[in-house]
């Protein structure tokens, strides 16, 4: 099963976002952003900074508020509604590039939490769904130790695993190896391979066009707020339409 | 096969520079290594030596221990006279409370002392030991200082006094007072505005004034608005009073805490779909605590000596005490002698507090510096 297989293509979209605007006090970072993500599909979401990216996955998950627009997860409307918003969020799992793992638990404490404590999981059933990802991200040895005794490759593996204890449907990333040393991007990535293969629906915001190429179903350029063009890797690599994606394409893929 | 860099080291380059410095070694680079060191290490070495002589003389050599006549301590060439802590520990640590009962109050100390220990004792920490360990000591304690049945004499709060009443005081300080504080400063931080506007008023209000106008509010001006016939006992409501006010300081030590862990904590607890309580009891405070246990310490230890506050309703806590005891005419010249005595127990209680909070960092570093 290669992983740039198409999703199920008549799916209806888990993840709709219609025309959302976002202001900071008096700067607009989202200009009408519209987008579609359907069940199983792999979205790469790239940019320059300030392009509005991070915000735009933030904002799916409520970690940023949007002003205008809607965002709609598996039918549910993001609004102020508490009770959405838990809804929502409990299909949704992020990883963060600063990893954001809970410095005075254990891995295993790390990845039980959620479990036990939102979906009243017993801790024995616990700890053996958080053995389970530990493996499935290949580092079960690692269960006794605290996060800052980690390298930055095993702490995002971590996070992503904690991520995962939750059984979401959807993963969100925010550019998961920026912070991490070149030898640990691939160890990262790889997870995130592994997890596409599964039929996870991800986006994901990334420098590493690499990943894009494999794995994406969608590649999504956005700058200074607005999506720039999207389409599939093989479009979008090698037959850009705007001038502004084979600019950033000029600067991305000329190390 | 290549040689790398590795095996171009010698075995003796890999180990580390064995450190086999001597005694001698370490004086001579540390206190003599050239001209000024050596001048102030002798300076400030002979200024310990002799001061450091002169105090041991005084307090040991020459000192008088026991003595029920003060004319002793005065004959010339006699040292410190700890005959007075022999005369009047007593009444210094055990204040106005009647004679013959005081050996409940060292009971009361003993009990208490004995099972606080237990309680900070990371291998005795079970809610199912610990609860009733408490319960029933608690009970014990007010059966023993307050009296009144099992056929102890009963004693009003109006009689308590010395050590045990720093002790009731301090511990109701800060038993009562960190919950407060930890509730005001999450106040404070919260979106909701009622608590917000509430924790401001109440923590910027109270820090700005003397602690003694807080005290004379709780002891005169707060039975005017009880209902005529109620009384609240006024030794309760002097340690609500500096438990209130010790909550205010504490309240923005901890906020500076909350202040320090980083946003990421929250954004990844909130993704998990965890709710606020959830996520500041198990997340945030646990962090937020170690980063300001230091400051927190600090408090508590303040917290001790502000019991002296008392005094403002009649009670002698121990330095009311001893200063009381202390205008006896025959002894009164002895004051040193008592104030170190007091300082030396003060000493003890904040000493057994650091090294506990240090201890306490020790057990929570999970990895950190």
């Amino acid at each position: 099963m290669t992983s740039n297989a198409p999703a199920h293509a008549d799916a209806a979209p888990v993840i709709e976002i219609r025309n959302v605007s976002k202001w900071y006090n008096n700067f607009r970072a989202l200009k009408d952003v519209s987008i579609n993500v359907r069940k199983g599909e792999r979205v790469v979401i790239a940019g320059p900074s300030g392009s509005g990216k991070s915000t735009l996955i933030r904002c799916v998950n409520r970690l940023e508020e949007h002003q205008r627009g809607q965002i709609v997860v598996n039918g549910i409307e993001l609004t102020d509604s508490v009770k959405n918003i838990s809804a929502i969020r409990n299909d949704i799992g992020m990883v963060f590039q600063q990893f954001n793992l809970f410095p005075h638990l254990t891995v295993l404490e790390n990845l039980t939490i959620g479990p036990t404590l939102v979906r009243k999981m017993k801790r024995k059933d616990a700890e053996d769904l958080a053995m389970h990802f530990l493996e499935k991200v290949r580092i079960p040895e690692q269960a006794g130790k605290y996060p800052l005794q980690l390298s930055g490759g095993q702490q995002q593996r971590v996070a992503i695993a904690r991520s995962l204890c939750m059984q979401p449907q959807i993963m969100l990333f925010d550019e998961p190896t920026s912070a991490l040393d070149p030898e640990m991007i691939k160890e990262v990535l790889d997870v995130m391979i592994n997890l596409a293969e599964t039929g996870m629906t991800m986006i994901c915001v990334t420098h590493e066009m690499g990943f894009a190429r494999t794995v994406a179903d969608q590649v999504v350029l956005m700058a200074d707020g607005e999506i720039v063009e999207q389409g599939e890797p093989e479009e979008f690599f090698n037959n850009p339409k705007m001038e502004r994606t084979r600019t950033f394409l000029d600067q991305i893929l000329k190390h | 096969m290549t040689t790398d860099i590795s095996s171009r080291l010698t075995q003796a380059d890999d180990q580390a520079p064995v450190d086999d410095s001597t005694l001698l070694q370490w004086m001579h680079k540390n206190l003599f290594s050239n001209v000024w060191q050596t001048v102030l290490t002798v300076a400030v070495g002979y200024a310990l030596l002799y001061f450091g002589w002169r105090f041991l003389d005084w307090a040991v050599l020459r000192a008088v221990w026991v003595a029920s006549d003060p004319a002793l301590c005065s004959v010339p060439g006699a040292g410190a006279c700890w005959a007075v802590i022999v005369e009047k520990h007593r009444p210094m640590l055990f204040g106005l409370y009647p004679y013959d009962e005081h050996w409940r109050m060292v009971l009361f100390i003993g009990l208490y002392l004995g099972t606080v220990i237990v309680s900070l004792t990371p291998a005795f920490w079970n809610f199912r030991f610990l609860v009733p360990l408490w319960i029933i000591v608690f009970v014990a304690l007010c059966v023993l200082i307050w009296g009144g049945m099992f056929g102890l004499r009963y004693v009003p709060t109006s009689e308590w006094g010395g050590l045990p009443l720093t002790i009731i005081m301090f511990s109701g300080t800060v038993l009562f007072g960190l919950p407060v504080a930890v509730f005001l400063a999450l106040g404070r931080r919260s979106p909701l505005p009622v608590a917000r506007g509430v924790s401001v008023v109440f923590i910027e209000s109270l820090r700005g004034v003397p602690l003694i106008t807080i005290l004379f509010v709780a002891v005169s001006i707060f039975p005017l608005f009880l209902p005529p016939g109620v009384e609240v006992n006024k030794l309760l409501r002097v340690t609500i009073g500096v438990a209130i006010f010790f909550a205010c300081y504490q309240a923005e030590v901890i906020r500076g805490g909350l202040q320090a862990v980083p946003r990421g904590q929250y954004e990844a607890a909130d993704s998990l779909n965890m709710t606020y309580w959830q996520t500041t009891r198990r997340i945030i405070l646990p962090q937020a605590i170690r980063i300001a246990l230091p400051a927190i310490t600090n408090h508590i230890i303040a917290a001790m000596k502000n019991t002296s506050f008392v005094i403002i309703i009649g009670l002698f806590d121990i330095l009311t005490a001893t200063t009381a005891v202390m205008a006896d005419p025959l002894w009164s010249r002895f004051y040193i002698e008592a104030y170190m005595f007091v300082a030396f127990i003060y000493f003890i209680f904040g000493y057994a507090l650091s090294l506990y909070a240090r201890q306490v960092e020790k057990w929570t570093a999970s990895g950190h510096n």
